[in-house]
């Protein structure tokens, strides 16, 4: 029971108190660049808690039973990176082999994920943080996959709206992405302080 | 002879304005937003950014004729995520207090946008001094665009500037008005509206330039 409830607040913490996009600015690229339409950016989401989910697990394994047991700390970026890079490459393999109407949706966001920071930010707090069981790294990489596609279903939802609005011309594109962005963050501060 | 100093003066300049990676190409958001809380902060991860492009700049270039098209990616990061953990070691060694600061974000340099896409755009297709040159022009860049929001943010937040050296040193402090205590530009959504504003204005400037 004691072990549920750390992975419950765990889960809700990284969904939405410490959602890694508003309070730690990662995975903040595709955030900005793949949030123009809402069915997009799901499906950005849906890749990045999949690879998140993955990576996570893979890392926290490779971590406790290679790079921790022989002292070999020193590679561990370079490891955190092979994995993830290794991960996206199979997954893209596996879609494209098995589901290809999927593979034709969301086909072109698999390389991206490589370069998104949530995805190795994520490997490295579970490091930080001293995550020293696999189940709760598995929940917290999960949390933090599905708190990005919150993000940024939010973020794609406002700005298929703010194409209607009447943006002063300087602001148009990415300055004004970015304060809505701000102000997102603004909100989100209200669970501030809720969990942990 | 002539040529070749021009390209080399053209690649150097390019980063500083005409291409600055965070004002005109919007690349490695992530740092930038993140560490830019404090002016000496910021200047450490420039630092580390112009190390870790610089090395990688010179070794993709020197490697810019072996390279098979699919691995290219896989080899960049990896070069990148060598020298990235040189700029840590290092970091932790000399500048505990500043590495615990800056935490994770000096590993995610490995996945900074801006090291990736020069390896791309520049050192595998040019020779070793443009690329060198292309590396300290966008680290210098990237950089300069840090220390503005930073100076900002830090200036608004808390009045003054810090740097800490063994012991705090202030090298500017403003008067005890609530204009300079906003507690929000210290918060994500300063580092958001800030950097906003800023782009905006740099599109401003040039809409008038053009």
């Amino acid at each position: 029971m004691d072990t549920f409830e750390t992975l419950l607040l765990g889960f809700l913490g990284i969904v939405i108190v410490n959602n890694l996009v508003f309070t730690k600015f990662l995975g903040i690229c595709p955030y900005l660049g793949v949030s123009g339409r809402i069915d997009m950016a799901f499906g950005m989401g849906c890749a990045v808690t999949f690879v998140v989910t993955l990576a996570g697990a893979l890392t926290w394994l490779i971590d406790h039973l290679v790079l921790m047991p022989y002292g070999l700390d020193v590679l561990r970026y370079v490891c955190f990176i092979l994995v993830i890079a290794g991960a996206v490459q199979l997954v893209e393999m596996y879609v494209r082999k098995f589901f290809p109407v999927l593979y034709d949706s969301f086909g072109i966001f698999l390389p991206l994920i490589t370069t998104n920071c949530a995805i190795l930010g994520m490997c490295l707090f579970i490091n930080l943080w001293g995550i020293d069981n696999l189940p709760e790294a598995v929940v917290l990489s999960i949390g933090a996959g599905l708190g990005f596609t919150l993000a940024i279903c939010i973020m794609a939802g406002i700005r298929e709206n703010l194409e209607l609005a009447d943006v002063p011309p300087v602001l148009r594109g990415a300055p004004i992405t970015l304060i809505t962005a701000g102000l997102l963050t603004l909100a989100f501060m209200g669970f501030a302080g809720m969990i942990r | 002879m002539a040529d070749n100093q021009t390209s080399l003066a053209r690649a150097f300049l390019a980063g500083l304005w005409q291409e600055n990676p965070v004002l005109r190409l919007i690349l490695g958001m992530c740092p930038t937003l993140a560490v830019t809380t404090s002016v000496q902060a910021a200047l450490t991860m420039g630092a580390s950014v112009i190390f870790v492009l610089i090395g990688s700049n010179l070794v993709v270039s020197l490697m810019r004729n072996l390279l098979k098209p699919h691995l290219r990616i896989l080899m960049f990061t990896l070069t990148i995520a060598a020298f990235v953990t040189i700029a840590d070691l290092f970091l932790k060694a000399y500048q505990p207090a500043m590495s615990a600061k800056l935490g994770p974000y000096i590993p995610l340099i490995i996945v900074n946008c801006i090291i990736i896409c020069r390896a791309e755009a520049c050192a595998s297709k040019n020779g070793l001094l443009v690329s060198l040159a292309d590396a300290v022009g966008m680290g210098l860049g990237f950089t300069g665009a840090l220390a503005v929001l930073a100076l900002i943010r830090e200036l608004l937040a808390t009045g003054q500037i810090v740097f800490e050296f063994g012991r705090k040193v202030a090298l500017v402090s403003l008067p005890d008005v609530p204009l300079f205590r906003m507690a929000g530009m210290a918060m994500p959504v300063g580092a958001f509206v800030t950097l906003g504003l800023m782009l905006g204005l740099v599109k401003m400037v040039t809409s008038r330039q053009s």
